[in-house]
């Protein structure tokens, strides 16, 4: 089996599904020519020409708002927003328009554009470079949202995005593009290829959006988290020597519900980790459904880590990052609630 | 598709491997285009938007009605500005690349642009700055350290670590915070300005934005406001050709030029030589006159080009050709200044070498100091406490037990 990177990866499904299906484009500020300042795109414009890779204005809401034109004109737009922390001008456009045409025009109307963008922090980005923008978009009816943590989950949950009739917004977790990261950045860099999921196939494969995935099955504890903090979180538990179920949600919108609370009821305690700020972040959403659903099975109150209510600040990332301390106390916390 | 595209796809003149083109920009002769009284209608001076005001001609001379006639010593200081630019970029490029810094970004080619229009401005004016104009730092009297400082997000950083290097801001020299999103500043500083005339104040305000970055809808709220109030403002639009890898064509450069949109919204647009450091001054002055006699805003665009890669991250010999900047037709603006102060008699290529040697070794004497202060991999750090700060004015409860947890998280 093939071994990619989170960007081969990625590449490889925008290459699939440009090739078999004519409707769908490529569009994005340095996309083309380029390919992209993370290389996503590399290649592709070269392959299927300007015309289906396009280069585009430093407009954001343009970009977004095109993209819907093109979509209800029968294409089936790809478009990149080069950082999440870019994507504000496109907010209306996204929130008021892309969610909210299919149910306003009763299915007379819909746009079925895919929206990738990178997101996260631990690349010294600063407050600019780095946020993680999911709750904002998880709150808005109408769009999926999603966010892969590895190479093999990037290439089949792009490709169902690219393939599905509503729209859906791609979160892609840049510290991870090259590698998986447990959070400590002192260590080496390590590539995809020592790890299970850069192992990705050549061609066409979905995988399905709104299905969370159990990445280890454990009986002391349950894990959810998602992106870069997956991998956070199973070092810290490995760690700790813990027995933890792991759950990489995948799916934000929808969100598959029955896997979480399944695990939750057999473990009885569960900690959720998100690199975003905690207050009103996804976790809060994720902790109250699982206190409805399994509020009898739970044996101590949910811990719930992610960064600090503040912007992401350049000069303390990795005191600000919801590291493997902030992690594993967290974890001990649950662990030892009687 | 069954059938071919029709659509219209801007290509960039020259990619690697081919020679520069620069055909598609037009030129106006030195001295040739017309200066009109301040006051003047948009409507009847729409030709500044085409033409290009130029000063200095190709034999270093000062030509025309847009000579400001600046004396040498105001010539002097200017070059020295751009001069101690230059030598501060590269100089803090190379700390970048020595892992010192994490990130840079260099003004090389566009030093006019800055120090010219911030000399004609009058100091109580306040600059709205995109994240290259660091040039307005220095004619605005900052301090290398304290410019250093930020670089380093260390103990001295002006920042307290919040933000990227080059992203200063300075209360007293009347420079705005820079942002990182791109074309914010510019409808902001129509609203100072806005306020400024509110207040009853001759004080203007002068923001600077990128052709690429003047796609994004805040550019034409900008123009809007500043036409509908006649704000007190100077909207400068940088064109150095190169948004990253886009070329200018594909923020609207093909079909007009950047300064043609000011008279669509009535407000004149005056397209100006940007390595000329006297048309700048001069363009400046004039729209400074007609906004401080309550004839509103000026948009300028800055016809120059990005000489280095748009930042540390970029490497721009993978889309444009190699030598495209010593090709471009309008040379470099330190050059020029300096050949005209030669050909006036007073200066020298030796001055110039000495000058240019003290600068270095202030830059160098200024770095050593500021690396005192910390790096970011060494010496004293800023207290991590301080990341929980300025959120809001004051800390509230939720901060304060985050604050208390990263405490906690560290001994």
């Amino acid at each position: 089996m093939p071994q990619m990177n989170m960007i081969q990866a990625l590449n490889s499904a925008m290459d699939i599904t440009l090739g078999r299906d004519p409707a769908v484009v490529i569009l994005g500020e340095d996309v083309g020519y380029f390919g992209g300042v993370f290389r996503v795109t590399d290649g592709l414009q070269r392959k299927y020409g300007t015309h289906r890779v396009l280069d585009t204005p430093i407009a954001e809401g343009g970009i977004i708002a095109a993209s819907i034109g093109m979509a209800v004109n029968g294409l089936r737009p790809v478009a990149e927003i080069q950082f999440a922390d870019y994507i504000y001008p496109g907010y209306d456009q996204i929130v008021s328009e892309l969610a909210r045409l299919r149910y306003r025009s009763a299915s007379a109307f819909a746009a079925p554009v895919t929206i990738r963008t990178p997101c996260g922090g631990g690349i010294r980005g600063g407050q600019t470079h780095s946020q993680s923008p999911e709750a904002l978009f998880a709150h808005v009816c109408g769009i999926k949202v999603v966010m892969p943590s590895n190479p093999y989950d990037a290439k089949g949950l792009l490709i169902a995005a690219i393939e599905d009739d509503d729209p859906v917004l791609f979160l892609e977790p840049k510290r991870l593009y090259n590698g998986p990261f447990d959070g400590d950045p002192n260590k080496p860099a390590v590539p995809w290829s020592t790890h299970a999921k850069g192992e990705v196939p050549d061609g066409h494969y979905t995988v399905p959006i709104g299905k969370a995935a159990v990445v280890r099955e454990g009986r002391e504890v349950t894990i959810i988290s998602y992106g870069t903090m997956l991998h956070v979180a199973e070092a810290a538990a490995r760690a700790l020597g813990l027995d933890a179920e792991i759950i990489d949600v995948r799916s934000i919108v929808p969100l598959d519900v029955e896997t979480l609370v399944t695990s939750v009821a057999k473990t009885g305690r569960c900690l959720i980790a998100h690199e975003a700020t905690r207050f009103a972040g996804f976790g809060a959403e994720l902790v109250a459904t699982i206190q409805e659903r399994c509020f009898w099975q739970l044996e101590a109150p949910i811990e719930r880590v992610g960064g600090w209510d503040t912007p992401y600040p350049h000069a303390f990332e990795w005191e600000y990052f919801p590291g493997p301390q902030r992690v594993g106390a967290a974890l001990k916390r649950v662990m030892e609630a009687r | 598709m069954p059938r071919p595209s029709r659509l219209h796809v801007p290509h960039a003149p020259a990619r690697p491997g081919e020679a520069p083109d620069f055909s598609y920009v037009r030129l106006s002769p030195a001295g040739s285009v017309a200066r009109p009284d301040v006051a003047a209608a948009a409507v009847d001076i729409e030709n500044l938007a085409v033409e290009l005001i130029r000063v200095l001609d190709d034999d270093h001379r000062a030509l025309g009605p847009w000579n400001p006639h600046l004396d040498v010593d105001v010539l002097q200081v200017g070059l020295r500005h751009m001069l101690l630019t230059r030598v501060y970029d590269d100089r803090m490029l190379r700390t970048q690349r020595q892992g010192k810094i994490s990130f840079y970004m260099k003004s090389t080619g566009e030093e006019a642009v800055a120090v010219a229009a911030a000399m004609a401005l009058r100091p109580s004016d306040m600059l709205f700055p995109s994240y290259r104009q660091q040039g307005l730092q220095f004619v605005r009297g900052a301090k290398l350290v304290d410019l250093m400082c930020q670089l380093l997000s260390n103990t001295r950083d002006m920042c307290k670590g919040r933000q990227l290097p080059v992203m200063y801001h300075s209360v007293p020299g009347r420079l705005f915070s820079i942002s990182g999103n791109l074309a914010t500043q510019f409808p902001q500083a129509v609203g100072w300005a806005m306020a400024a005339a509110i207040k009853g104040s001759d004080d203007l305000a002068a923001t600077w934005i990128g052709e690429g970055s003047s796609a994004e809808a805040d550019f034409h709220h900008a123009l809007l406001f500043a036409s509908v109030y006649r704000a007190p403002v100077l909207l400068n639009v940088v064109n150095n050709q190169w948004a990253i890898s886009t070329f200018q064509g594909f923020a609207g450069g093909e079909q007009r030029s950047f300064a043609a949109r000011g008279p669509g919204y009535g407000i004149p647009g005056l397209r100006v030589d940007g390595n000329d450091f006297l048309a700048v001054y001069a363009a400046t002055e004039w729209a400074a006159e007609r906004a401080r006699k309550g004839a509103g805003a000026t948009l300028i665009e800055l016809v120059t080009y990005r000489a280095a890669a748009h930042s540390t991250s970029d490497d721009p010999t993978r889309y444009r050709p190699k030598d495209d900047a010593e090709r471009w037709p309008l040379g470099d603006p330190i050059e020029r200044l300096k050949q005209h102060l030669i050909a006036l008699g007073e200066w020298s290529e030796e001055r110039h070498a000495t000058l240019a040697a003290e600068l270095g070794e202030l830059v160098g004497v200024a770095w050593k100091e500021a690396t005192n202060y910390g790096t970011l991999t060494e010496g004293p750090r800023l207290d991590r406490d301080l990341m929980f700060e300025d959120v809001f004015k004051e800390l509230p409860r939720h901060l304060i037990e985050q604050r208390e947890q990263l405490r906690r998280e560290r001994t």
